[in-house]
């Protein structure tokens, strides 16, 4: 087989063209919002929302209601209560997350336990299942990205100064507390979004490492984002390929190529320090 | 510099006559409180302050730390809502004339590895009057470029903000304010940590924006500073111990009003020992989440 038929081989299923598009997709939208997640040092957030995914998710399928629907309401109940309970407790932001992010997780656990007959979809749940994806999901994870992303081009301005200035952002007049909940339910939405592709456990990868690849390697917001979108829509492309040839699992390998990246920069950013520019 | 009349205990008075160089609206005060009393959690910082700041003033907030100097700018620029008493800032509630407002937060409260460069921060200046789905045009540009010059910083745009001296990150932020054409610039601690000639000169560009009939309100716990440049001091703890010119920094009633048992006075300037080491922030360190709304 040649190199050519490798790569063109796979693209003859139906199952890969989809898991394609879709991790694709996945891979855009995480590296926009973790663009601004890495600023905010959001990163355990982003954790957090994806395990509190959970009982939605499971809620759903014992319900046989949607998948999207279930996962999205706890995610963005959730997001929102963390928000909530910061301002009005007197808790850090880190130990409301922790609290309610494990009570979340272990209400799915809970409900996923009391299913009668056990099936054996937690992998699936946890781990992802891109390959998986129906036309029907691919419809609806398109729609939420596009709405994440339009609702990011609306305020791109207002998160970026309230991110780096709160304080000179609220006296200018702009929300900055409603942009934090604002971002805070993108942020569950695009966890949504990706959970068909990396499941809950890995989810925070898609989100943290494109960007954080992009501030090690950027000195602009504009091309922060821009790395952040190549690593984060080169990676789920690569991965699958090398999921498909390794016959690996997809999520995980998608997150390893990320990984990989990231140290790969992260060697780039000290060669560079330890060699000074000539300028 | 204005003639003041010194009143030390704080207590209201006339908005001071002005020279003509002040266009601001005939005698109404850029700042006024009445009453004030304001804090965190169930602590007070400030008790019932009156305070009456005219138009054009370049004014400098001093007192000991904890005693309330930051959220006494917090609660002009709408940061902070008052437990009682009102704020009015030009004429309105800080809410309703905020894009008239710039604020300076401390340089520590400022992630300077954060990737924005000197046009970006001078930019962000213009986002709050452009709104949502309004782009930076060629008018915003020609804003942020004049800002930059202005403060001369044009040379550096495009550099990012961590690689700049504390002076030029200073001159960033006020060029983000000239930026925005504000009205009122609030800063907390612009001099602090910068040495003696970078003060001198962003002192001579807030005392130029001064002179334009802009009003300009500092906070410092540098007293010389403070009696250099300023024309007119506030003292708080707790309570304003000290409202009118400079000369009230030579004063040692009034310092040792204004600093409690914690001030030490030497021959005729006032030396100062001041070992309140608590700080008058919000607890913790948290900056994802913002205060409780002051705009909601």
């Amino acid at each position: 087989m040649t190199p050519l038929d490798a790569v063109l081989q796979p693209l003859g299923y139906a199952f890969f063209l989809r898991a394609l598009v879709a991790s694709t997709v996945v891979g855009l939208v995480c590296a926009v919002v973790g663009s601004y997640m890495v600023l905010r040092g959001l990163a355990f957030m982003g954790d957090a929302l994806s395990h509190s995914a959970f009982p939605g998710v499971v809620a759903a399928y014992l319900l046989k209601g949607p998948f999207y629907l279930g996962a999205a309401i706890a995610a963005v109940g959730t997001a929102l209560a963390i928000g909530w309970v910061t301002r009005r407790g007197r808790l850090r932001s880190d130990t409301t997350i922790g609290v309610l992010f494990a009570g979340m997780f272990a209400l799915g656990v809970f409900l996923f336990s009391r299913i009668p007959n056990y099936v054996g979809d937690l992998f699936g749940f946890l781990f992802g299942e891109i390959l998986g994806i129906g036309d029907a999901d691919l419809l609806a994870l398109t729609a939420l990205a596009v709405i994440v992303l339009a609702v990011v081009a609306v305020f791109w301005k207002e998160l970026l100064y309230s991110t780096f200035d709160p304080l000179g952002a609220a006296a200018a007049g702009l929300p900055v507390a409603r942009l934090d909940y604002v971002l805070l339910a993108v942020i569950a939405l695009t966890i949504v979004v990706s959970l068909q592709a990396v499941g809950i456990i890995l989810v925070v990868a898609m989100l943290v490492t494109p960007a954080a690849i992009g501030q090690l390697l950027a000195t602009s917001f504009g091309r922060l984002v821009a790395i952040a979108i190549a690593v984060g829509v080169v990676s789920p492309i690569a991965g699958l390929y090398l999921s498909y040839w390794l016959d690996a699992a997809t999520g995980a390998t998608i997150v390893l190529v990320e990984t990989g990246l990231f140290i790969l920069a992260l060697a780039l950013v000290s060669v560079r320090r330890r060699v000074p520019a000539k300028a | 510099m204005a003639d003041l009349t010194p009143s030390v205990d704080g207590g209201h008075r006339e908005a001071p006559a002005r020279p003509a160089e002040t266009p601001a609206a005939g005698g109404v005060p850029a700042i006024e409180l009445r009453g004030v009393t304001a804090g965190y959690d169930e602590r007070a910082a400030v008790e019932s302050v009156d305070l009456s700041i005219p138009a054009g003033s370049l004014v400098a907030i001093f007192g000991p730390n904890g005693g309330g100097k930051t959220t006494l700018l917090k609660l002009i620029a709408g940061l902070l809502q008052p437990w009682s008493g009102t704020v009015r800032v030009l004429g309105g509630a800080p809410s309703e004339v905020a894009h008239r407002i710039a604020y300076v937060p401390q340089a520590e409260l400022v992630d300077w590895a954060f990737p924005v460069s000197v046009w970006d921060v001078a930019m962000m200046g213009r986002f709050a009057r452009l709104g949502p789905l309004h782009q930076p045009g060629a008018a915003d540009r020609a804003a942020v470029s004049g800002a930059l010059d202005r403060v001369g910083m044009l040379g550096v745009a495009t550099t990012q903000i961590g690689r700049l001296s504390g002076g030029q990150r200073r001159r960033a932020f006020l060029a983000r304010a000239i930026a925005a054409e504000a009205e009122l610039y609030l800063l907390d601690e612009p001099v602090t940590g910068v040495d003696v000639p970078t003060q001198e000169d962003l002192m001579d560009l807030l005392a130029a924006e001064s002179a334009k009939g802009r009003t300009v309100v500092a906070t410092t716990h540098d007293l010389a500073a403070a009696s250099r440049h300023f024309e007119r001091v506030v003292g708080v703890n707790r309570r304003i111990h000290a409202d009118g010119p400079v000369s009230l920094l030579s004063d040692p009633d009034v310092l040792s009003r204004t600093y409690g048992g914690h001030v030490l006075v030497i021959g005729e300037r006032g030396v100062l020992l001041d070992d309140a080491h608590h700080h008058d922030s919000e607890r913790g360190s948290e900056r994802h989440f913002h205060e409780p709304g002051p705009r909601r």
